[in-house]
């Protein structure tokens, strides 16, 4: 095999055509039936302590249940803040994969991270520049799907 | 076979009596609580090294590392003619701003995590051609910088697959020129840009190995000698699943690697460590090499060992674009001399 790049010689078991695939079953296996079962369990459990939240506000601070909802996601958000500026969400996160990312705590850390990630880069440039780095993806489309499933729900109701 | 400097396109023979004089290692915390964290220069307790970001404490490793090297070879800055250093970050900072407070001459590589065998295949070619007579090379990472560069905040709670890797903070730093103590530099194969079309930039191993499996490949063939000739083979970062790659790709080309073979990604960190697949980064390869190899090859551990160090020369926005991932590996062997 002198000369031409002999890795890629074609025919071989170990080219380039089958490669991806050939290599693939030297990776360990993505447990996923367990990831699914942590993040359904850590996911629940944060919900469930936003409910614990929200009833809190509701028994002692006179909310409703209506407007329960702003105190305790703002409650939530602080916690996720504070866990993420003490170091402990992303171990959470990778214990509990979608569990931690999706409710508004995963937002949160997205936001919080990349503004302490950006903090040596200065307070506008840096800080302000980058905190919406990877959570701006989720307000643009959150905002423009809001828009269209809005639409489609006036133009519903327009017709019949 | 003939004794010039050139064996073959890629393959270099040195005949001048090239030696690794001396030789350092800075690391983090977790890398110096692994199984070759006494073996180690410095290590430093938090990973921001007692500076205000983690770019500082990488330069700050850089510097460390350089000064333990050139203190084991029994010079200062004065005698280097020349460093050859690169780093992961943009446009090299580490290397450049550790060059700025050490006055040297410089040149920058950048070879992703193959950075450190190529700069001490340029060293000792360089001290072979009569350009310089002392030559400095280093390089080095931070898991933070690293992390902040390629991938996500490092506070940020994702998920990472069991097949990722740690990318190792340290730096490793040795000075290279004829002289009489420290291991021999014999040979050096420099490696060609592999690309199998992986696109995970998760799945380094599974990326590199068929470049560090060239290299490898080239260097048997060129020198005419079989895996049995050294007594330690090491890879850079492939991790565990590139090692086995790379073990099994090199069976198949007759090659039996299993005795003499390891990866400095999984010397580096214990098995229950958390750094999934094992060690990457620039560091990597530099830490090992320039610690534990060094070491075995002045105690006699080692008689011959060739270190291939493998780079992935993607960037973030070439993943991004969907780009596959490009790879490279360079050796370097070593041998000990009998004083």
């Amino acid at each position: 095999m002198a000369g031409n790049q002999s890795m890629q010689k074609t025919g071989w078991k170990w080219s380039k055509e089958g490669y991806a695939k050939h290599a693939e079953q030297y990776k360990p296996k993505k447990p996923v039936a367990f990831n699914c079962l942590k993040a359904f369990t850590i996911g629940g459990l944060i919900c469930a302590l936003g409910q614990g939240i929200t009833n809190f506000y509701i028994a002692f601070f006179g909310f409703t249940e209506q407007n329960a909802g702003n105190p305790t996601v703002a409650t939530l958000i602080f916690l996720a803040v504070l866990l993420t500026g003490f170091g402990v969400y992303d171990n959470i996160g990778q214990f509990a994969g979608a569990g931690s990312a999706v409710p508004v705590t995963g937002f949160a850390n997205s936001v919080a991270s990349a503004a302490i990630e950006h903090r040596s880069e200065g307070w506008v440039l840096g800080v302000g520049g980058n905190m919406f780095k990877l959570a701006g993806a989720v307000i643009v489309y959150g905002v423009v799907a809001a828009f269209f499933v809005a639409l489609v729900k006036k133009l519903w109701f327009l017709i019949f | 076979m003939n004794n010039l400097p050139r064996v073959s396109r890629q393959t270099w023979r040195f005949s001048k009596d090239i030696r690794i004089l001396g030789s350092g290692v800075a690391t983090g915390p977790l890398e110096g609580d692994g199984p070759l964290g006494k073996e180690f220069d410095c290590v430093f307790e938090d990973n921001y090294a007692s500076e205000d970001s983690w770019e500082k404490a990488e330069r700050k490793m850089l510097g460390k590392a350089v000064d333990a090297a050139l203190q084991k070879a029994r010079l200062t800055g004065e005698d280097i003619d020349v460093m050859l250093a690169g780093d992961l970050l943009n446009q090299i900072i580490t290397s450049n701003y550790t060059a700025r407070g050490l006055d040297l001459p410089l040149l920058g590589l950048f070879g992703a995590c193959s950075t450190s065998m190529e700069g001490l295949a340029i060293a000792a070619s360089l001290v072979e051609g009569g350009f310089v007579r002392y030559a400095l090379t280093g390089c080095s990472s931070h898991n933070s910088t690293a992390e902040r560069q390629f991938r996500y905040p490092t506070e940020y709670g994702g998920q990472k697959p069991p097949y990722a890797q740690w990318t190792v903070t340290g730096a490793g730093a040795s000075v290279v020129g004829v002289g009489t103590a420290g291991p021999r530099i014999t040979h050096a194969t420099i490696g060609k840009v592999t690309d199998m079309g992986i696109k995970d930039p998760f799945d380094m191993g599974t990326a590199m190995a068929p470049a560090a499996a060239d290299t490898i490949m080239k260097h048997f063939q060129d020198l005419n000698i079989t895996p049995d000739y050294y007594d330690l083979i090491v890879t850079g970062d492939l991790g565990k699943v590139g090692y086995a790659i790379l073990k099994d790709m090199l069976k198949d080309a007759g090659y039996e690697m299993s005795p003499h073979y390891r990866d400095c990604g999984m010397m580096i960190y214990r098995q229950d460590q958390d750094v999934f697949s094992g060690g990457s980064g620039c560091a990597s390869s530099a830490v090992v090499t320039y610690s534990h190899i060094m070491n075995g090859l002045c105690s006699g551990k080692y008689q011959r060992v060739l270190v291939v160090a493998t780079g992935a020369l993607f960037s973030p926005v070439s993943f991004q674009q969907g780009e596959s991932i490009p790879c490279i590996a360079h050796g370097v062997a070593m041998e000990r001399v009998l004083a």
